[in-house]
């Protein structure tokens, strides 16, 4: 006869009670284990995608050039970049570099409008797989001098298919507005509404000559290998004139709130934990309770108030151990099949410089199951000190007299 | 040998501003080997006198002394430890742990005495045997009838050989075949071990086993007899 046995049938005494409480706390589990990973996942899910599609690792800009301009001015732009890009690319930690031209315009088809910003891209670069998952059609080419690429939402707002013409209008380089008509070759998604909807991509031959940036671009947009290296690639390529930032210089939103996401997760886990742990508390208040009578028995047969408390608190530790062990099993299972099939969120509305994919794949880290396991177990222990204390303080006297 | 030594013992018991004396200067002393039953109406003091020598509950004023420690300034736990090796308890009602069977309520004061699963067995065989339930250890609480749970009581009081063994109306939820075989049994293991026995009760059957006879009435000891024992 030990602790662990008196324990376990002290709580099948209540069947159901016991396995609700249990059940509670491994609701909260799952829940939590599941907000962990679909935290990590959209705070992972949305880093990459914004530095896939949006900043890149690391971006060579002229000093002068300003991102939230989208001036194609030539005092604000650098020069033969296809060259520069070749060079930044051949350097080892860097697994792509492309020149990008960004200029601002407007899409008008029949009596619809739309703002965009309009994407030179080198067409055969790697940085550039991002937008090739076609919906229909097919990518552009480089010398494709009429043809433009645009994303599903766009098409689906001005009610476009592939073949079809559209008009663009650019603010040019002299600060005019040009005008021309470009025939789509092919339809886009990157997965990430948000972003599709408001870029049209052309080549970059052909963004330069609309646009009057001649042999110019806004930026170089580089991928490495590791994004860790970024300062180490940018303190090797500093150049005359030049503005290399990297994505924690571009992201500095994304990355306070990735930091501070593990707060946030701290936080949100002691308030459902502290309200599993009132469960607790009150099944063994109750077990208390009921039992005054067994506790003034024990106590007059010689048990020590820390035997009481060991009592109970393994009563505690078997229900929470079952609970938490379920709770696991359940969080896990959840969080498994949605990594699977991701959450639909789809266009959140979120713009600027953070993009968030349509679905989201939650990431179950092994870390954070852990810590939420070993911060549940001890909130479970903590919340049950307070029951055991006032079991094993009782007077045997009063215990004897008290209920039944 | 003295085991229990009470002298000028008060207990006041204060409910919202209502105090009630239980006990008003009380002194009683038991000897070794003695089998004394406390009678006297209800609310006389009787089973707070009880609780008292049982170390239980402590006066509100006056001297206790058992086994030779004066308990008054002692702490909850240090009076479990005297309680564990001392005293053993009968209650009223049958108060085994409902979860625990037989045997392992027996076994219960062994395990917190912390004596080893050999010298356990053989002691809760042997207490079982002497209250005649060795057939029955296997069996929890509520299988067994009223008469059987107390032998049960008897069993685990005697368990870690107590020099005093208090029982709070043993027989008052036994008929009269079960209060009677109860009785026997005690007054047996009185006999056959010189294990002090101290009752509190207004059961005749009881009292006819008693050699000691103190009477109490409104919190005082009003006549202390010999009775000549059955």
């Amino acid at each position: 006869m030990n602790y662990f046995k008196m324990a376990y049938r002290n709580l099948g005494r209540h069947r159901r009670r016991s396995a609700l409480s249990a059940l509670a706390l491994g609701l909260g589990t799952a829940l939590l284990m599941f907000v962990a990973a679909f935290f990590e996942g959209e705070m992972r899910g949305s880093m990459e995608t914004t530095l896939r599609l949006n900043t890149g690792h690391l971006q060579i800009s002229n000093a002068e050039y300003d991102p939230d301009k989208l001036s194609v001015a030539w005092e604000y732009l650098i020069e033969n970049p296809l060259q520069s890009a070749a060079q930044i690319e051949a350097l080892e930690q860097v697994k792509s570099a492309t020149p990008r031209l960004i200029a601002s315009g407007i899409v008008s088809v029949r009596d619809e409008s739309a703002g965009v910003q309009i994407m030179g891209i080198d067409p055969a670069s790697a940085a550039n797989d991002p937008y090739r998952t076609m919906v229909s059609g097919e990518f552009i080419t480089a010398d494709d001098r009429t043809g433009i690429l645009i994303g599903l939402p766009l098409a689906e707002s001005l009610n476009l298919k592939v073949g079809d013409s559209l008009n663009l209008l650019v603010n040019t380089a002299e600060g005019d507005v040009d005008e021309q008509q470009f025939t789509i070759r092919g339809i886009f998604t990157t997965g990430t509404s948000a972003y599709d909807k408001g870029i049209v991509f052309l080549p970059l031959a052909k963004a330069q000559a609309f646009s009057g940036a001649e042999n110019r671009a806004s930026y170089i947009f580089v991928m490495l290998n590791d994004r860790e290296q970024a300062d180490a690639v940018a303190a090797a390529i500093q150049g005359q004139n030049l503005r290399i930032r990297t994505w924690t210089e571009m992201n500095q939103l994304l990355v306070l709130v990735n930091d501070f996401s593990n707060a946030y997760l701290t936080f949100i886990n002691l308030i459902v934990l502290g309200v599993t742990a009132t469960v607790i508390v009150n099944t063994l208040l109750m077990s208390v309770f009921e039992r005054t009578r067994e506790i003034g028995i024990l106590s007059a047969i010689g048990m020590k108030g820390r035997q009481i408390i060991a009592l109970f608190l393994v009563e505690a530790t078997l229900l929470g151990a079952a609970g938490i062990t379920f709770g696991g099993l359940l969080g896990w299972s959840v969080s498994a099949y949605f990594a699977k099939v991701g959450v639909f969120f789809g266009d959140l509305g979120i713009s600027g410089e953070m993009l968030m994919e349509d679905r989201i794949y939650p990431i179950l880290t092994l870390e954070s199951a852990i810590n939420l396991i070993v911060t549940a177990f001890i909130i479970t222990i903590l919340a049950s000190l307070y029951p055991a204390r006032m079991a094993s303080r009782m007077e045997p006297v009063e215990a004897l007299h008290g209920s039944n | 040998m003295e085991v229990a030594k009470l002298t000028d013992v008060t207990r006041v018991y204060k409910i919202g501003e209502v105090e009630t004396r239980a006990l008003n200067g009380v002194s009683l002393s038991i000897q070794s080997g003695e089998f004394t039953s406390l009678v006297g109406p209800s609310g006389s003091g009787k089973t707070t006198l009880l609780q008292l020598i049982g170390v239980l509950d402590q006066p509100t004023s006056g001297k206790v002394v058992i086994d030779g420690k004066e308990t008054t300034d002692l702490n909850r736990n240090q009076r479990a430890d005297l309680r564990k090796g001392t005293i053993g308890f009968v209650f009223q009602f049958f108060a085994l742990i409902p979860t625990l069977t037989a045997y392992e309520n027996v076994e219960m004061p062994l395990l917190l005495n912390g004596k080893n699963p050999a010298e356990r067995k053989q002691r809760v065989l042997e207490l079982l045997d002497a209250v005649g339930m060795n057939e029955r250890g296997h069996h929890r609480p509520d299988q067994l009838s009223g008469g059987q749970q107390q032998r049960v009581a008897v069993a685990r009081a005697l368990a870690t050989d107590p020099k005093m063994i208090l029982a709070d109306e043993p027989t008052a939820n036994l008929d009269t075949e079960n209060g009677e075989q109860v009785m026997e049994i005690m007054k047996k293991l009185n006999k056959e071990t010189g294990t002090t026995f101290v009752f509190a009760t207004h059961d005749p059957r009881v009292i006819k086993y008693a050699d000691r006879v103190v009477t109490l009435e409104d919190g005082l000891i009003v006549k202390d007899s010999k009775a000549k024992a059955k």
